[in-house]
Parts: structure tokens; sequence; C-alpha cells
């Protein structure tokens, strides 16, 4: 069954940019959550990953901080 | 096995000096903590000559892309600690392993300077961030701190007062410096206040920032903030690189043809004592390293 993946990121951030781009490459399915829109999904992401940096990726419930190729690759499993 | 090349850095002239050394065949390899560099924190780009508009992290993978249409060997993730010189042969050292070259291009650019404060890491992505762009609207409501008093400093005022409540603008110096358009709009802004003259000494709270320490006028004041911006300006990355020689910013010196006081050892883009700074020159230095170092090899044989 394909993984649950949610983005959750602002349109300005750099690496939120790279990071949605990097999983359309691979054709990876995911929800994008814009933050800067929408102050309960931030407030639920602050708690989530408990730090206010974005992006934020939420795989099956596993919390990703940042554009970290290499932890993305492993969680999500792209080889 | 012993490279032609290693290129240190991947953002416009890591990745320039990769497409030559890849078109001159050398056997070459590069190391990177990341794809982009500053290009990728970018915002809007307009002055890269073909392209009228591009936003930096498009850029990116354009040069990405360009990059990838050759065999080239990316070590992504991968920090360099030491590099060199014995003999013919350059060591670079890496938090993960060792690899051996007859060339080196350093392309690692810039990073944003810490305060060195305490709190600081402690609080890091938990109210105090180095990019406004990215991590601005999760503010919204919220009281923060902009620390600085340069153009970044007050282009990031100038985003957090469309989202915060109240901005405060914490200046070492003893008035505003930047652009006078920027600086006016800053000052006239009723949301901003601006301290000038004072000095952040520690940053406080306890999951999240909840106020910063600042001397001003010999006295400490606690603002309480739940946001800090830090941008007072950028370092080279070029502490590894120990035997260069370097000028008083910690920027590799280099020559017309990027070479550094070191034979073999070329510099190229932001870490460089070239003093402009755009992704255009950078990239434009880059190519010129790759073939110096190019030309440096067919010298050995």
């Amino acid at each position: 069954m394909a993984k649950k993946i949610t983005v959750y990121s602002t349109p300005t951030c750099p690496f939120c940019i790279r990071a949605k781009q990097y999983l359309k490459e691979n054709n990876i399915q995911f929800e994008n959550i814009d933050v800067s829109q929408d102050q309960v999904k931030a407030q639920e992401m602050i708690k989530k990953s408990g730090q206010m940096g974005v992006p934020v990726i939420e795989v099956d419930g596993a919390i990703i901080v940042g554009f970290d190729k290499e932890k993305i690759k492993e969680v999500i499993g792209i080889k | 096995m012993i490279y032609d090349l290693i290129i240190v850095g991947a953002g416009p002239a890591g990745i320039t000096a990769t497409v030559y050394a890849a078109r001159k065949r050398l056997n070459f390899l590069v190391i990177t903590l990341d794809i982009g560099g500053q290009a990728a924190w970018s915002g809007d780009v307009e002055n890269y000559t073909g392209y009228q508009f591009i936003t930096g992290p498009d850029l990116t993978s354009k040069f990405e892309e360009h990059m990838r249409t050759y065999k080239v060997t990316v070590k992504e993730n991968e920090e360099v600690e030491e590099i060199k010189r014995t003999g013919t042969t350059i060591r670079v050292k890496t938090h993960k392993g060792e690899y051996e070259s007859k060339t080196l291009i350093i392309a690692s650019g810039k990073m944003s300077k810490e305060l060195n404060v305490p709190g600081e890491k402690e609080f890091k992505h938990k109210g105090v961030t180095y990019c406004a762009t990215c991590d601005g609207p999760l503010f919204s409501g919220k009281d923060v701190a902009v620390i600085g008093g340069s153009n970044s400093a007050l282009d990031a005022a100038l985003q957090m007062i469309r989202i915060a409540s109240h901005v405060y603008v914490i200046n070492p110096g003893s008035a505003l410096g930047g652009d006078v358009i920027m600086r006016e709009k800053v000052e006239k802004n009723r949301l901003v206040t601006v301290l000038n003259g004072s000095k952040i000494t520690a940053i406080v709270g306890e999951k999240m920032v909840t106020g910063i320490k600042i001397m001003r006028d010999n006295k400490e004041e606690t603002i309480p903030v739940e946001g800090l911006f830090v941008e007072v300006g950028l370092i080279p990355n070029s502490k590894f690189a120990v035997d260069l020689d370097k000028n008083k910013y910690g920027e590799i010196k280099i020559n017309m043809q990027n070479e550094t006081n070191v034979p073999g050892i070329f510099a190229a883009g932001d870490v460089t004592d070239v003093p402009q700074k755009q992704i255009i020159i950078a990239a434009g230095e880059g190519s010129k390293a790759a073939l110096s170092a190019f030309k440096y090899l067919n010298q050995l044989k």
C-alpha cells in the first residue's frame, strides 16, 4: 500500500520547493499543506515536529524535518 | 584511485566546474553538503542572462539537471574536514572518507553567520531561524526580533511586518545601514521598533523561544519575542583550507586563473576574494577554475 505523505511548507521557502520537486521527480504522491495560509495546520506541524522550520514531511506518522534527502529516501524507500 | 580533480561544493560555481570537467572527460568527483548552495535559498533571480525571471530553486534544478546529463559522481551530504597537499597528491578528508586527487577546486560558498550567544543552538528552529522567507509565516501574529542592521536584516523586517504583530530590529550599529528606501520603510512603520546600538546576549525560552536578552546603553533588558531572525551576514566555508592564503574575511585569495597559493588547488565563487557575489559570476568563475585545472593537468603529463 502506498504510504501517506504530507508536506508542510510555505510557498516562498526554497527547500520546500526543492523537497516537493524531489518527490515529484520520483513519482511520489503527497498532500501539500501551505502553513502560511492555515494557522491550525501550522500549529499542528509545530506540535508534531517540536520545531518551527519548514519543510516538515510526514510519512505514515514519521516526521522528517528539513529537506533531508537521505532520510526521505530511507523512510519512503526511494532507490 | 587518484582522481584528476575533486570539486568541493555544488552551488553555481561547483556545478559549472562539473559541467566543464565532464566535457573535458576528466576523472573527477564532487563532494558537497547540498545542491545549489545559496542559490537554492534565493527568492527571485532576475539577472541571470537568458532567464528574465527564475526562482532560486528552479535555477538550482536547471543547474542540477545540466550536471546530471553527464556521468558524474556526486557525494552529497558530505562535509570536507581537511585538505593537504603532499608531493603531487592532494588528500581530501571528509567526515565519511578520504580521497586523493591531482587537482582540487574549492567552491564551497558561504553560509549564514551565527550569533554565538547562549540559547542559539538549543532553540535553532524553535524560534531561532536564519531564513525569514522560509519560516516567517509560522510567526503569524507573534512578536519577533530581527538581529542585524544591513539590507538582509531590513528585508527580513519588511517581510515580517506583513506577518508578525510586532517587529523589533536589534541593530548592533549606531544607525541602520542598507538601502535608503528600505531603511525608511522600516523606520516609518509603526509595527517596528528599531533598537540601535544594542547587542543580543542570550536567547531564552523553555520548549520554544520566549524572549531575548540585549545590552543597550550598558543596561540589560529582556524583550519578550517568540521568533528571532538572524541576519548578521555570511561567512565563507573555508575553515578546512588551513594552508591557503585568505583575506581578513576568511575568503580564499585567488588570481585571475583561479589559482590559490598552493599549486593544483583552485577556488571559485563566493568562497573566494572575488568581491562581486553573484550567481552568474560564481558560475563563470567555476568554468574558469575547471579550465585552469585542466591546463594544470596537461602540464603534469
